[in-house]
């Protein structure tokens, strides 16, 4: 093991959050500052030959290797986990940028009710109503607190969008639901594509509010506060799970990397796997990491912030014994508690004239959110608590994943020359009407670490004990109800049926929206950092990212991961490096 | 050392002889004839004979246009199979192996290479059937590993960009009407609404204006 030379601030994870903070820390701060990404550099001009579904939209080329690291899954505690052996219900990065630069640039605000879901449904519905295994909890920290940092990460990355609530004035053509906003979007919204505008005038003949998808692929040039301009969106549809090569979708590598590049007090160690978290009385003395050589090494500092994709912060913890790890069958602990997922739900809708769908934009589409959070629910909705928003996204598609989607019953086969005629037939006829769900915490459901299963370095594997509730399953049918309804309005095509009430699965892509294991809140008896993401039990320590949430909320978490990570990172400027105690 | 295998394949699949037309049906332009030698990186010439003769079932050449032959599928799995997919360089393969929920996906040991040579044992004597009966035989193994691998491989090869060995010609391209990989489509995304519009298709060599980096040429 090779000690290195001490650094005021070591990061781990050099996605968004770790470099958002590093951008933060050394502008605003003389510290020194060292970033340590466990994949390879990333840049723009890489990007340039990366246009291939085969390679990167299927054989995932972009995200972290399984061989190396992965998770186990099981449903419940009663039965023995696996690991998820290739990416499926979701796909984490790796690489400088992380996931934050094959993303697709969904960049939504929270509902206000959101920062505060167990004092709202308890006020609504009374305690003794909600599920036992409920385990939803209050952020410690309020969407009035967040507005001006919802902003600034608004401005970072230029989004483009329509405001619906313009400091209390509602605006036809925004998302009239959300929380009030003091400033219009930086950017207009993108433009429409043949299917999301035949979706919004649905749904407004419906009586409901479309809105234009709030997205980091830029409906024009932008020059951001910090000086960095990026283009217009080409809409060549290679966003999600491509890097862009034109720098039009906000990317950390567009975006925060020029920036940190002049930066004196900034490093960045690629290919540097952070192992552990070393610490002492209560206090992180730095982290151990191993190089692309196998080459072990120690780096002092004097503030550890945690920066990693959601799993590996939970993970980095429990691997480097820090906080205590919670127990479902007692309650206690509170490391690895309220993993949740996003609950999603299709209908595939087909239209007799084409779409020319290949092109697109990573979030180009419209929305609703007449039934987000808990509004528009009549109370005859039984036992549900929360949907989520229901949209029709142009993404581009691909031709060998949009092959063969045709109305059932067209085939009896999914090979030979009738379904080959049958897919013809269908092709560039299709499109999905989508729901973004809720996904509320439940005591069954968290993170530990695997007792069989282990990484590259045998380290053991996070395992996760997840499955869908009743209440999922409610969201469900209601979210395909309300599809259907707007399928048929749309005058499409779509099989009349309600949703299969299945078991987690971790084949099919779902989203990249984890969260939890590492939440905020109120006390250390109830989450692991406290509402500046500093943990309870050492001061030093600054865990960021969306193993924060509490619970998933409807939308993407990108922008409030932001917004936190700004939070976070005042909080240390304006207060802990002048007294580098606890902050509460 | 292993013995260096050929292929034998029509002309016309690896010349680019297919021409583009507005109704979406390829048409023949040159009746370029004869045969080529393509050296396969994995299978054995009788192996790639077999996985042809089962992709060109799966995606038939009939009256709705080209299938898996003409775009050349076998050189795109032979391909798949040789480069790290093949021998599970990304995948977790660290035991024990269990068998688990349908919901777990596929746990078992045995990388893509091996499902292939185990698989194209139990189809024998296919080349010599007639097609009802290599149809008859496919379906008795339709819920297999292998044969759901042959499937998904056999549509990856008829529509990914020809420089992973498949789409000979861009013809899976021009079968659906895809214009492949575009820099932009910023005067065209808000257009053409109701009406196909079906730009002549270019493959990633074509608008990158260099070859690109295929995966499976990833060495060790």
């Amino acid at each position: 093991m090779t000690n290195l030379k001490p650094v005021d601030v070591a990061i781990i994870g050099g996605g968004w959050t770790g470099l958002l903070m590093a951008k933060e820390l050394t502008a605003r701060t003389s510290q020194s500052v060292a970033v340590f990404e466990r994949g390879i550099p990333r840049r723009l001009q890489d990007y340039a030959v990366t246009m291939d579904e085969l390679d990167y939209n299927i054989r995932l080329r972009m995200m972290q290797s399984t061989a190396e690291e992965t998770i186990t899954h099981r449903h419940s505690l009663k039965d023995s986990a696996v690991p998820v052996r290739q990416h499926g219900s979701f796909h984490p990065g790796t690489g400088v940028g992380g996931a934050g630069e094959h993303w697709g640039g969904a960049s939504f605000r929270f509902l206000p009710d959101v920062f505060t879901l167990r004092t709202h449904l308890t006020q609504k519905h009374g305690a003794s109503k909600l599920p036992e295994d409920l385990s939803v909890q209050d952020w410690g920290i309020t969407y009035d607190e967040l507005e001006p940092l919802y902003w600034k990460a608004e401005q970072l990355m230029g989004i483009s969008g329509k405001a619906g609530n313009l400091r209390g004035q509602k605006i036809d053509g925004g998302n009239i639901f959300e929380g009030q906003r003091q400033h219009e979007y930086p950017t207009p919204p993108l433009k429409h594509s043949y299917a999301s505008s035949m979706f919004a005038e649905a749904v407004r003949r419906l009586g409901y509010h479309p809105y234009p998808t709030p997205a980091a692929n830029l409906s024009e040039s932008y020059k951001n506060p910090d000086g960095v301009t990026r283009a217009g969106c080409a809409y060549c549809g290679h966003c999600q799970r491509y890097g862009c090569m034109i720098g039009a979708k906000a990317q950390p590598t567009n975006t925060l990397m020029p920036v940190l590049a002049n930066r004196k007090n900034f490093q960045l160690r690629t290919q540097s796997w952070v192992r552990r978290i070393v610490h002492k009385d209560g206090r992180a003395t730095g982290i151990q990491f191993t190089d692309a050589r196998g080459e072990e090494f120690f780096q002092p500092a004097a503030t550890v912030v945690l920066a990693s994709f959601t799993l590996n912060n939970t993970r980095l913890l429990a691997l480097s014994k820090i906080g205590t790890p919670y127990d479902p069958a007692t309650r206690k602990g509170t490391l690895g508690r309220n993993l949740t997922h996003q609950v999603g739900g299709n209908t595939r809708v087909f239209f007799d004239k084409p779409l020319n769908a290949f092109m697109g934009a990573g979030e180009l589409g419209s929305r609703i959110s007449d039934f987000d959070g808990d509004i528009g629910f009549t109370g005859a909705e039984d036992g549900l608590l929360r949907l989520g928003m229901v949209a029709l996204g142009s993404t581009g598609d691909a031709p060998i994943g949009s092959f063969g989607a045709m109305p059932a019953g067209e085939s009896k086969s999914n090979w030979g020359s009738e379904w080959k005629k049958a897919a013809l037939k269908w092709k560039d006829h299709s499109a999905s009407i989508g729901l973004s769900g809720e996904h509320l915490a439940y005591r069954q459901n968290y993170v530990d670490l695997d007792p069989t299963y282990t990484d590259k370095f045998g380290d053991p594997l996070l395992r996760f004990t997840l499955n869908w509730t009743d209440h999922e399953f409610k969201q469900r049918e209601f979210a395909a109800r309300l599809q259907q309804k707007i399928a048929r309005e749309m005058g499409a095509r779509f099989e009349e049926r309600l949703p299969a009430r299945d078991r987690y699965n971790v084949i099919n892509y779902q989203s990249t929206h984890i969260q939890g294991g590492a939440m905020m809140g109120t006390s250390p008896d109830s989450s692991v950092v406290n509402r500046y993401l500093q943990h309870w039990d050492m001061p030093n320590l600054f865990v960021v990212g969306a193993s924060a949430f509490p619970q998933n909320a409807a939308p993407n978490p990108t922008l409030t991961v932001l917004a936190l990570t700004y939070w976070a990172s005042d909080a240390m400027i304006d207060r802990y490096f002048k007294h580098p105690e606890k902050l509460i | 050392m292993k013995r260096r295998e050929f292929l034998t394949v029509p002309a016309a699949a690896v010349g680019g002889t297919l021409l583009y037309t507005l109704a979406g049906e390829p048409v023949r332009l040159q009746a370029q004839t004869g045969t080529v030698k393509v050296p396969l990186r994995f299978f054995t010439a009788e192996e790639a004979r077999i996985v042809s003769a089962a992709c060109a079932r799966i995606f038939p050449s009939d009256e709705s246009g080209p299938g898996a032959n003409e775009a050349n599928v076998v050189i795109y799995i032979d391909r798949q199979l040789a480069g790290p997919y093949g021998r599970d360089k990304y995948r977790y393969t660290k035991g024990p192996f269990v068998e688990s929920y349908p919901e777990h996906g596929y746990q078992g040991k045995d990388n893509p290479r091996d499902t292939y040579r185990a698989g194209i044992k139990t189809l024998g004597d296919f080349t010599s059937l007639s097609p009802a009966d290599q149809d008859a035989k496919l379906r008795s193994i339709e819920k297999t590993h292998f044969f759901q691998l042959l499937r998904t491989h056999t549509i990856e090869g008829m529509f990914s960009d020809p420089m992973h060995g498949g789409n000979a010609g861009l013809i899976g391209w021009q079968l659906v009407g895809y214009p492949g990989p575009t820099m932009s489509y910023r005067d065209e995304i808000d257009k053409h609404f109701g009406q196909p519009w079906r730009p002549k298709p270019r493959s990633l060599e074509q608008i990158a204006g260099r070859r690109g980096n295929p995966w499976e040429d990833e060495q060790g």
